[in-house]
């Protein structure tokens, strides 16, 4: 049985976007697929009713007609009630949903019986996810279209020049949270030629910023702003206030500031106040990109482009609409990479696998059953800071136990100390009084040894390893107390034999501690930053 | 000086030894360690010698051995290849181990040792010369042995004799049957035989452990023979009743220890079965066997010098994956030119170091170091794992089993469950190499055969060269 994906026309006011486009309409056939495109859905977008045909595409005219006739339907926006309406029992719908402000539409498509996934919903830290994060492909739109906003509501280049006519400044760009949004449009603003400097809360992401050419500036605040996931999360007041000295201080300098800070499930945060809008030079422009979250700029209007205090302040929420050729083809494409996940036997019929951590994540109605939102997902690499509690945990267990990673089980660790308290035991009963001075130093003089290094950095293991090696010639004591001690009256002792081991000991270790320390020395002089 | 002065000597000693081992653990504070580790050993010599347990009779000779002992040391240290620098830790540990048997035997035969000791302590005594010298002779000799197989002069491949654990059972049980015996040895020169034939039992056992693993465990070899010089050095301070030598040589033991553990599970290696002696113990194939089901299919492309220059250039992010090849070619210079000079260009490019890249942990680093590649731009395999699908060219050099993918993809492959750089996610990955010839685990690696991936075949010095021209041009 081949099953029939349908893309109905997107009826939201101003969406120009398509959920598939002519190039993707055939790598679905190849999966195994029949298309059904409704007549007109790729017309805002520059695709014709003949390409998608010629693309293999079935053209329905009606939505109705097609709604009934698609076993699957892609779309761009949620659905409407109306489209609900036509949609048929038991079908399935990729979409973005954002099922938590839409409580309604959720119960809505339950009632249908259908499968739901959103493409929202994906479990985004996910690695092979990345292929059907369509988030992050329209954010990457919005950064661009941002800028390409921005330069036309600026009224000079973005490039220095000089000129026969006089010289030209660059112009100086803000960018405020460098997510992906962000970086984009960091990327285009420097290849306009503009002087980009950007900031977030998270401190991970300066080199990012860097490596796309822009200059991260930092708030003078100590303090960790990663939230889960990847996402920013809400900063404490004395670290706001930092941040909103920093932000004056750019809204005096730069020409153009855009603002893309997000906070998942919040209000936007607001970064830029009335005063710093005042601050700003005559004529410069701000893009809110949070428009839609209530923004980041007091004064935003969302969908609105208004000017206030002589600055432009941009609030479209619809900027990768109005870039629709390239969005639809890279959403189609998003959506074509999660067929494949879904269909992987590429017979044209598809398995919601809810064993899979991506398509668990997605599906947020199952057959009915409304399944969102899905379990934290298993991660396949820990974040940096699980990471750094993993290396903390293993320093718990006794080295030189096991080789396996996985904390040791507590009756394993039962039988350990068991057998140390044995021995213990073995070695008070019977040993004198003398030695068990010296087995004291020994037993702490492991474990001091044992905590200095667990946290050594692995670029250092060369150096550490000859350092230990140097360290080790102490032996040369032993050696050292044997060569001539005081005398002891009335023993005899075989002087010219230890003398000649305790001189080649000594001539032995001698080589070992003054070429150890030097080979040291010598690698670490060339560690530098 | 006084007794006590020479214990306040010590203490000192122990503590810059302390600070020496903690300051190592951070680049920054590094240096600093070393010069805490060489004033606190100058600090122990110092205060030995000046100290009541060595007369002015003695110190000619010690000035005489120290100054030959070191001058050959400092010779050493000075003209070594980077490249060598494993196999020179290696041959240092050996002399530790000899020294420390040296040490027993002299304290053996020193009847004033033991001349005011009561029968227990006696034994005991005794019984730490016995273990002393047990270690040192083990380490000696299978450091040797870790040298010869690093320097290539003996092959990589493990011997494995047949019942080779029931052969060192048996060593072990006449090493104890003959410690019962030197126990209860009337005089020294009846306690003597007992003694030479365990020493003699562990040179053997030293040789046949280091033998029986592969070279690809070496890294880990030469950390626990570090280990072991630092129990040879302890037990000696058991034997002269020492403070200063028991802990200096549980630091050493036990750090030496925990840096073979890190490795291990770098590895996924069971740290029990690589110190037992075998790469394969495990329960997998020997290391020579092909896994026969899982033969990669499929032919590798190869490309040339000018071709990878153009990837370069086009490329905006580079990881670069350096391996052991690297290490032999001394391309390290021409990677940082190369480095150097796509950076200038606005390629972002890093360089992924895996745990046990090279021969020795932090082989690598050492190498980039010498080369003045800038450390924060060389990262940790966990460090930029995830960040290949973003890449646009990931460059491999001379490195094999730490990018080959059928440690994830394939169970039955004896390095299955090995962490490895996943440069196949790459938009395109390069491996320079000689010949398509299997790596130290001697697996196949699919990576060559898939359909991103170009092989570089050559010599990598010489190849790099030539990117690097057309580079320029």
């Amino acid at each position: 049985m081949t099953l029939m994906i349908g893309i109905p026309r997107e009826i939201a006011a101003g969406e120009k976007r398509a959920a598939t486009v002519p190039d993707v309409v055939e790598k679905l056939i190849k999966l195994g697929f029949k298309v059904a495109v409704e007549s007109g859905a790729g017309d805002a977008a520059n695709f014709s009713d003949d390409v998608y045909r010629a693309a293999g595409a079935e053209i329905i005219d009606g939505a109705a007609k097609l709604w009934s006739a698609s076993d699957i339907v892609f779309k761009v926006r949620g659905p409407t009630a109306g489209e609900v309406g036509l949609m048929r029992e038991g079908g399935t719908l990729v979409s973005f949903i954002w099922p938590a402000q839409n409580p309604e539409l959720m119960q809505q498509l339950a009632a249908k019986k259908a499968t739901v996934l959103a493409i929202d919903a994906l479990p985004r830290m996910l690695s092979r996810a990345q292929k059907m994060d369509a988030l992050t492909s329209m954010a990457g739109i919005t950064g661009y279209r941002a800028v390409i906003e921005a330069a036309n509501a600026f009224g000079r280049f973005f490039n220095g020049q000089i000129t026969a006519a006089g010289k030209v400044p660059p112009a100086k760009v803000f960018i405020a949270g460098a997510g992906v949004a962000g970086l984009a449009a960091i990327g285009t603003a420097v290849g306009l030629g503009a002087i980009v400097r950007a900031n977030d809360t998270r401190p991970e992401v300066g080199d990012q910023v860097k490596s796309m050419g822009g200059e991260f500036v930092k708030v003078d605040y100590e303090e960790e702003g990663s939230g889960g996931g990847g996402y920013a999360r809400v900063m404490s007041e004395g670290f706001q206030q930092a941040q909103r000295e920093m932000y004056a201080k750019q809204a005096k300098e730069v020409d153009i500031i855009i603002t893309t800070a997000l906070i998942p499930g919040k209000p936007a945060p607001k970064l830029i106040t009335a005063e710093m809008v005042k601050s700003m030079k005559p004529g410069s422009v701000i893009v809110d990109l949070a428009a839609e979250q209530g923004g980041n700029c007091e004064l935003t209007e969302p969908g609105q482009a208004v000017v206030k205090h002589g600055v432009t302040i941009i609030g479209y929420t619809d900027l990768p609409s109005r870039l629709a050729k390239q969005s639809s083809t890279l959403y189609a494409t998003n959506l074509f990479r999660l067929t494949e996940e879904l269909c992987k036997t590429k017979d044209g019929v598809i398995n919601v696998n809810m064993e899979d951590d991506a398509i668990r994540g997605l599906t947020v109605i199952k057959e009915g059953n409304i399944t969102w939102p899905a379990p934290a997902p298993k991660l396949s690499a820990a974040p940096a800071k699980a990471a750094a509690a993993k290396v903390a945990a293993p320093a718990a267990k006794g080295h030189g136990h096991g080789g396996s990673s996985e904390p040791m089980a507590a009756g394993k660790l039962a039988i350990m100390f068991g057998v140390a308290a044995v021995l213990f035991l073995l070695i008070g009963a019977y040993a004198p009084a003398a030695f068990l001075g010296h087995f004291t130093v020994f037993v702490l003089a492991c474990f001091v040894g044992y905590m200095v290094v667990w946290n050594v950095t692995p670029a250092l293991h060369t150096p550490l390893m000859s350092v230990t090696n140097a360290i080790s010639s102490i032996i040369a004591i032993g050696a050292l107390v044997q060569i001539a001690p005081p005398a002891m009256g009335g023993i005899n002792r075989p002087d010219t034999w230890i003398l000649g081991l305790a001189v080649a000991g000594i001539a032995l270790t001698s080589v070992n501690m003054f070429g150890g320390f030097a080979v040291t020395q010598r690698m670490l002089a060339m560690f530098r930053k | 000086m006084s007794e006590s002065l020479a214990t306040v000597s010590y203490i000192g000693a122990t503590i810059l030894f302390i600070l020496s081992l903690g300051g190592l653990s951070h680049p920054e504070s590094s240096r600093r360690g070393n010069l805490y580790g060489m004033i606190g050993m100058a600090l122990a010599v110092l205060a030995t010698i000046l100290g009541p347990r060595v007369t002015m009779a003695g110190v000619p000779w010690i000035i005489g051995a120290m100054v030959v002992g070191g001058s050959v040391g400092i010779y050493a240290a000075r003209v070594v290849k980077m490249t060598q620098m494993p196999e020179l830790v290696a041959l240092m540990h050996s002399l530790v181990g000899l020294a420390a048997c040296l040490v027993g035997f002299a304290n053996y035969i020193d009847p004033a040792a033991a001349a005011n000791l009561s029968s227990a302590e006696k034994a005991i005594h005794e019984m730490e010369i016995y273990i002393g010298i047990l270690i040192g002779a083990v380490t000696f000799s299978g450091s040797i042995i870790a040298f010869g197989k690093l320097s290539g002069k003996i092959g990589g491949k493990p011997l494995l004799l047949p019942a080779r654990h029931w052969l060192n059972l048996l060593g072990l049980l006449i090493v104890i049957y003959f410690g019962w015996q030197f126990l209860h040895a009337e005089s020294v020169s009846a306690g003597m035989v007992p003694l030479i034939v365990m020493a003699v039992i562990a040179l053997l056992f030293g040789i046949h452990m280091v033998m029986a693993i592969g070279g690809a465990d070496m890294p880990v070899v030469v950390s626990m023979l570090n280990s072991y010089s630092g129990w040879a050095a302890a037990a000696t301070g058991f034997m002269l009743s020492n403070d200063l030598l028991i802990v200096t040589g549980a630091l050493v033991g036990s750090s030496g220890a925990i840096l073979s553990y890190i490795m291990c599970r770098a590895m996924n290696r069971n740290f029990i079965s690589v110190i037992a002696g075998g790469f394969g113990t495990g329960g997998g194939t020997p290391a020579a066997a092909p896994s026969g089901d899982a033969q990669p299919a499929g032919e590798a492309v190869a490309i040339s010098a000018a071709e990878t220059a153009e990837l370069l250039r086009e490329a905006r992010n580079v990881i670069i994956v350096p391996g052991y090849g690297m290490a032999v070619a001394q391309a390290q210079h021409t990677v940082y030119e190369i480095t150097k000079l796509l950076r200038e260009k606005g390629v972002n490019v890093r360089f992924g170091i895996h745990p046990v890249a090279g021969r020795m942990p932090g082989h690598m680093n050492v190498l980039l170091a010498e080369a003045k590649v800038p450390y924060d731009i060389v990262l940790e395999m966990d460090e930029l794992n995830e960040d290949f699908p973003d890449t646009d060219v990931a460059m491999v050099i001379g490195a094999n089993d730490i990018v080959n993918p059928a440690a994830q993809d394939d169970p039955n492959s004896p390095i299955a469950g090995m962490p490895v750089l996943e440069v196949w996610k790459a938009k395109t990955s390069i491996v320079m190499k000689r010949s398509m010839a299997s790596g130290y685990a001697g697996v196949d690696n699919p990576l060559f055969y898939k359909e991103n991936n170009r092989m570089l075949f050559g010599d990598a010095k010489k190849m790099l060269d030539e990117v690097l021209v057309a580079l320029k041009s």
